[in-house]
């Protein structure tokens, strides 16, 4: 599994920050950073919905 | 012979709760009935950014998972009444969908006013449609009037003041923002709003609309004040999509009664093969308490999505009532934003039912702050205005249910 975001989009609303906390992460600026490129298998529920609750849809999950 | 459930709504929480179907093992047919013409797409936007620039359904529209590609869509149609005996809805054209599962999901629709103009010289911002409209009228010669300072209300006149437009608000509380925000933060974008040029008239309700060729040129209020208007805008809130379940004996007193498995509730108990999704579901949030909720906001369809589906396959392959109930709590966070000018506004929790504890937690109401929301002494509910560097540590306190 892989997660692209698409930082052209992103408006660092962070909600991924809080359905996939191993992942997404907010730095001390409010900007978005992407922990972790590819996530082990057992993040998939929760880097889904990181991506299903992202207002910008910037989030995609491949693979 | 395959199993079908019909989705109720072709809205955030139609296209999540088919995903969510999907993701949770259902393998049958999948029917999604909505009464726009469109495929899902984001509403947010419609009140800000997209009344500015390029808006189209395919700006707007929700990537689909390919899930849920087998999925049939059945828009433009509206479902007129369901009958949990027979387990069938009605379309408004009289044709009758069967259904194993059912998924509520209708959403809301812009709440009307009772005023001295027909519907057409009045704009709400709701739907796509909605928001096309009054985008071809907001140009920098127009004159909008917005009735109603909630968040729809404010949002449209930050982004017609920043095309141009002369606003006027209009509304009958004293200040802005006052039910979901409190006094002291709603005073506070106020004089936002009027540092950016816009005048409200508040403790004001609108008494008469001035109409030439069936669109506004004025509008008077209560108090006699004659305002000029090209552009009417109604942002007076919400009203629940239930009608369609009148007859099964549910409580739609305010959207639909459910249980945490957002089941519906009548009175021998929760219905088996009906689920409850977004806007319209009033269910208990074990982060607060007992109480049921209506919760219109932007994380809400999604959550209530994934639980009601869980639910819902679950009765369907093991039609046991007593097996259903989740064992793990249902506690979405409900979050939201709302950008005015160059402020986003971020809210956590519900800081509704902390109205009678306001206290600024940090920062300068007119700069950055933060603004938290208690009961009981207990944080409910976080507003952020900018300072969005401190939303994981708001986020964490209200989860943790600790005093700030």
């Amino acid at each position: 599994m892989k997660v692209v975001v698409d930082m052209a989009i992103c408006q660092d609303h962070g909600q991924c920050c809080f359905a996939a906390p191993e992942v997404f992460q907010l730095d001390d600026a409010g900007k978005l950073v992407v922990l972790i490129d590819s996530p082990d298998e057992s993040l998939r529920d929760k880097v889904e919905e990181a991506a299903d609750v992202c207002p910008l849809q910037a989030i995609t999950v491949e693979g | 012979m395959s199993q079908r459930v019909v989705v109720v709504g072709g809205g955030l929480g139609g296209l999540r709760s088919a995903e969510q179907l999907r993701a949770a093992g259902f393998a049958g047919d999948i029917v999604v009935v909505g009464d726009e013409d469109h495929l899902p797409y984001t509403r947010p936007p419609l009140s800000k950014e997209g009344l500015t620039g390029d808006l189209s359904h395919a700006t707007v529209a929700f990537r689909r998972k390919a899930s849920v590609d087998d999925v049939t869509w059945q828009l433009g149609a509206s479902v007129v009444s369901a009958d949990f005996t027979t387990h069938t809805v009605r379309l408004a054209d009289g044709t009758e969908l069967a259904y194993d599962g059912l998924v509520a999901a209708t959403g809301v629709t812009a709440r009307r006013l009772p005023m001295d103009a027909p519907e057409s010289a009045r704009h709400v911002v709701r739907t796509l449609d909605d928001a096309e409209r009054l985008r071809t009228e907001l140009t920098p010669d127009a004159t909008l009037v917005v009735v109603g300072a909630g968040f729809i209300g404010c949002e449209v006149a930050a982004t017609a003041r920043i095309l141009g437009a002369t606003v006027h608000v209009v509304d009958p509380m004293s200040v802005p923002l006052v039910r979901p925000l409190g006094t002291e933060l709603g005073a506070a974008l106020q004089r936002r709003h009027e540092h950016h040029g816009v005048t409200f008239h508040l403790g004001r309700t609108v008494a008469h609309i001035e109409l030439a060729d069936g669109q506004p040129t004025g509008v008077v209020l209560d108090d006699g004040t004659e305002l000029p208007c090209t552009v009417l805008v109604e942002a007076v809130g919400s009203r629940p999509n239930v009608g369609w379940l009148e007859g099964n004996g549910l409580d739609l007193s305010d959207g639909v009664l459910c249980d945490s498995a957002l089941r519906p509730l009548a009175a021998g108990g929760p219905i088996a093969d009906v689920v409850v999704v977004g806007d319209i579901a009033r269910f208990p949030n074990a982060l607060f308490d007992e109480q049921p909720r209506r919760v219109e906001h932007w994380n809400i369809p999604t959550e209530t999505a994934k639980r009601a589906a869980r639910t819902l396959v679950a009765t369907l392959d093991a039609p046991d009532l007593a097996a259903l109930a989740p064992a793990e709590p249902f506690a979405p966070m409900p979050a939201f934003w709302s950008d005015q000018y160059d402020l986003r506004l971020q809210s956590f929790g519900l800081p509704g039912i902390g109205g009678d504890d306001i206290r600024v937690l940090e920062g300068d109401l007119d700069d950055e702050a933060a603004v938290g929301y208690h009961r009981d002494g207990v944080l409910v509910g976080v507003v952020l205005l900018g300072l969005a560097r401190r939303f994981g540590h708001y986020r964490d306190l209200i989860a943790a249910g600790r005093q700030a």
